[in-house]
């Protein structure tokens, strides 16, 4: 926060009423500077003083929603720059772009492509969130309007990529209450996009050929009372792309310049047209680094698993480590004779072999012990997962009398417990397994 | 009204390490801001790309790997293809058949090898052993001993064997010891002051401080890098201050989404596609997180990764 306790003191009324629960108002003023309260909780605020101290001691930067209903979606609000200091707030959206000025059969095609991601890793919805539709001069604004429309159908939240007046408002007619991104203003046209965004009641989005005439621009339109903004990166090149888009993070975060707190918009498809390989690194790169919305050419699957692993990945609480419950979890309607394989009770893992076994179709069971939930090799490693461990959980939680098959599989990552595991474990027949999951469709297969 | 530049510049910077000898030389390192901020400072020295090639030939290579090496015979003539690769700065060999759990070669037979790739090769040389560490200490020794004089780096010294691999590497025979920790800023530093201890000097070292595929864990080799650029830069510890190397094509080659077979599942698409790109991501990510340097399998992820090194330096 900018603004110190003591610049919050002056301006209450120093009354120390307690009526805000704390002792007095200079303590009250020491938390509002902290972040914990906020100054509407002193009902004896003057509307002055709060409206000076509400820009102070608002977020860094501003959390924006976009999108109407089921697409809607926030963005920004995020407090720190590195993950270990506290979790992200808003994770990177991903975006596909077609433009008006494409022929019908690829506008066609890059929209129908557009659904066939759409799938769930550990418990999260994985798909295209945005479509950017560019406008093509030459084609016109009938055409935009009718690419918009068609666009608008997929249900995905739209960003209009247009920088002409008359063309953005037959646009926004066709869709401003999904709530799209109006991405077009600039340093010449501000003051009419921010009209037509604000009157339209949607996002603009603000470009600059530089950073200088980009903060600039914003300033401006904050000036005209529009602070519902996503902040475009350019794509003049990539490494000023990737400088703009570092140093607007920075500067909101770091330095408190508010002019630059807000989400912002890499468009990789034009930094990297026409090669899939580098967009998606450049994908990568910017889910790192300070992408809010990334626009892409396509999404192939090819691109987005890595991708949404990724994010999935990254934008985790970094204090709460993913478990399940440890048991016995039947798969495939495997009973008292299906076979038992072990794994550990990391939720990234579970997900990650029981999408796996489901897949093979054989009914087994799939043991989980307490490895506090962590992977196998980091559980070994720890001494969490061990021939000691598998052999209790199996003894102690009454394995052998609900279960009377007596083969068990051992991930193949620790194959040396093998030894040890069949030492401790009588009667049974201990098989080391594969070391990766995905080859467990095949193993099951040829086991049988 | 421009926007008022805050650079964040530091006084301390990344040791500079070189790999290699003569024209092809590479050097490691050398910056004073985070990874790619060249709007802080200039960054001299741009990350460097490595080839990968395994003592196993094709075996355990994926098919379009096998088809790019189609013709190479030996696992020379596949190293010497892989030199020739654009973008590629470095060879590394992985000696992988040396594990006593699997394949479990003699150490003579995997350093008559080695020498003949390093002869072979006019690239610089990353030797990587078949991480067991008892094996690797006497392996990666000897490996030291017979490229005397190719200043070779060597994957890895860990906590386990780090007094034979870095006596034998950084000691005796003057090349450069890998260092190579499990994910955790605090195990890195450890082994970097143990090694330092050991006589080794800092600017012979370099750190591989943990990898995984996108997806897989990634978060923590993001926070780890992170960190530790933090504190080499801004806290000036010298004892992070080593370049980092980071072999991505190992990791990400045989996740399900590179390694799932296209009949297994046919709406992914070709399988070639998707691990390339599980490659790039995950390396892109890997530099923009702190690595000096990745290493990787496929022409096309290097060409990709080269390319985007170059537009951002
Ligand atoms: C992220 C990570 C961590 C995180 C933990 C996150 C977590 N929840 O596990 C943190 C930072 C906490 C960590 C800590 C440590 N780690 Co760690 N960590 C990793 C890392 C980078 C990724 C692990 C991961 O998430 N993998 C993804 C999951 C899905 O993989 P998985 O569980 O193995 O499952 C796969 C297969 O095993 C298989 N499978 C799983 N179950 C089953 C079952 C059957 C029947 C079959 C057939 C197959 C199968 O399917 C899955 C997909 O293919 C790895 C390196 C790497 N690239 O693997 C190191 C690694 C596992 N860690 C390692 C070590 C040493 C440690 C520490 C002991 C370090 C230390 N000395 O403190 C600590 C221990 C933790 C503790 N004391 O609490 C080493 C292990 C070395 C070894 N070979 O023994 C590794 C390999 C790093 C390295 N190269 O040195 N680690
Ligand atoms: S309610 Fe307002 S006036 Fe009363 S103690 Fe709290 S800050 Fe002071």
């Amino acid at each position: 926060m900018a603004l110190k306790g003591l610049d919050i003191f002056k301006l209450t009324p120093k009354k120390n009423c307690k009526e805000c629960g704390c002792p007095t108002c200079m303590a009250f003023s020491m938390k509002v500077a902290s972040g914990a309260m906020k100054i509407e909780q002193c009902p004896h605020m003057s509307e002055d003083a709060i409206a000076s101290l509400s820009e102070a001691t608002a977020p860094p930067m501003k959390t924006i929603k976009v999108g109407a209903g089921d697409a809607e979606q926030t963005l920004g609000g995020e407090t720190v720059l590195y993950r270990h200091e506290k979790t992200y707030v808003s994770k990177t959206r991903y975006a596909v772009s077609v433009c008006s000025c494409m022929e019908d059969a690829k506008i066609d095609e890059i929209l129908a492509a557009i659904p066939a991601v759409d799938y769930v890793r550990i418990g999260e919805r994985m798909y295209v969130e945005f479509v950017s539709i560019s406008y093509g001069e030459s084609a016109g604004v009938d055409k935009y309007v009718e690419v918009v429309k068609k666009a608008a159908a997929l249900g995905r939240t739209l960003i209009l990529n247009v920088k002409d007046e008359a063309a953005a408002k037959a646009a926004l007619d066709a869709c401003k209450d999904a709530k799209p991104i109006l991405n077009g203003a600039d340093a010449s046209n501000f003051e009419a996009m921010s009209k037509l965004a604000s009157e339209a009641g949607v996002v603009l989005g603000v470009t600059g050929s530089s950073i200088d005439e980009l903060y600039d621009t914003v300033a401006k339109i904050e000036k005209l009372g529009n602070k519902n903004l996503v902040l475009d990166v350019g794509t003049s090149s990539i490494k000023d792309a990737f400088a703009t888009a570092v140093q607007m993070r920075r500067a909101a975060l770091k330095d408190q310049d508010r002019t630059f707190g807000y989400p912002s918009l890499v468009n990789v498809g034009v930094l990297a047209s026409g090669d899939s390989h580098l967009q998606a690194a450049l994908a990568s790169l910017f889910t790192l680094k300070y992408g809010s919305i990334i626009v892409m050419e396509g999404m192939s699957y090819a691109q987005a698993l890595p991708l949404y692993g990724l994010r999935q990945n990254v934008f985790t609480d970094p204090q709460k480590p993913m478990k399940v419950e440890p048991g016995v979890y039947p798969i495939n309607g495997g009973d008292e004779n299906s076979i038992c394989l072990t794994t550990v009770d990391f939720a990234l893992t579970y997900f990650v072999v029981s999408g796996e076994l489901e897949r093979s179709g054989v009914p087994c069971n799939l043991l989980i012990s307490d490895a506090g939930g962590l992977s196998v090799l980091t559980a070994w490693a720890a001494g969490k997962l061990s021939s000691t461990s598998i052999a209790k959980f199996i003894q102690e939680e009454g394995i052998e009398d609900k279960i009377k098959n007596r083969t068990l599989v051992l991930p193949g990552k620790v194959a040396v417990l093998k030894g040890d595991v069949e030492a401790k474990l009588p009667g049974w027949d201990v098989i080391v397994g594969p070391t990766e999951a995905v080859q467990l469709v095949k193993f099951l297969k040829d086991m049988q | 009204m421009p926007f008022t530049k805050k650079a964040q510049k530091f006084n301390a910077a990344i040791q500079t390490v070189e790999i290699g000898t003569g024209d092809n030389k590479i050097t490691l390192g050398g910056e004073n801001v985070f990874p790619f901020y060249t709007f802080d400072a200039p960054i001299e020295n741009a990350p460097k790309i490595g080839i990968e090639v395994s003592d196993m030939g094709l075996e355990n290579e994926p098919a379009c790997m096998k088809e790019f090496y189609a013709g190479c015979e030996t696992v020379v003539d596949i190293a010497k293809k892989a030199a020739t690769v654009e973008g590629a700065d470095f060879v590394c060999l992985r000696l992988e058949g040396g594990d006593p759990n699997g394949v479990n070669k003699s150490t003579e037979e995997l350093v008559e090898l080695v020498k003949q790739v390093a002869d072979a090769v006019d690239k610089p040389l990353v030797v990587e052993g078949s991480k067991n560490v008892e094996k690797d200490a006497e392996l990666l020794a000897k490996v030291a001993e017979a490229t005397q004089g190719k200043n070779v780096l060597l994957l890895a010294a860990r906590e386990e064997n780090y007094k034979n691999v870095g006596a034998a590497a950084g000691l005796a025979y003057d090349q450069v010891v890998g260092a190579e920790s499990a994910v955790d800023i605090n195990l890195a530093k450890q082994l970097n002051v143990l090694l330092t201890q050991l006589g080794v000097k800092p600017e012979r070292i370099c750190m591989n401080v943990g990898a995984a595929a996108a997806g897989y864990g990634f978060e923590y080799v993001v926070s780890t890098m992170d960190r530790v650029k933090a504190a080499a830069l801004a806290q000036g510890d010298a004892m992070l201050q080593m370049p980092i190397v980071t072999p991505v094509g190992d990791e990400v080659w045989n996740v399900k989404e590179a390694a799932a077979s296209e009949e297994d599942v046919p709406e992914w698409g070709p399988a070639e596609d998707r691990g390339i790109d599980m490659e790039v991501e995950t390396a892109a990510a890997c530099l923009a997180s702190g690595s000096n340097a990745v290493i990787l399998k496929h022409p096309v992820s290097i060409a990709t990764i080269s390319k985007m090194i170059k537009e951002l330096i």
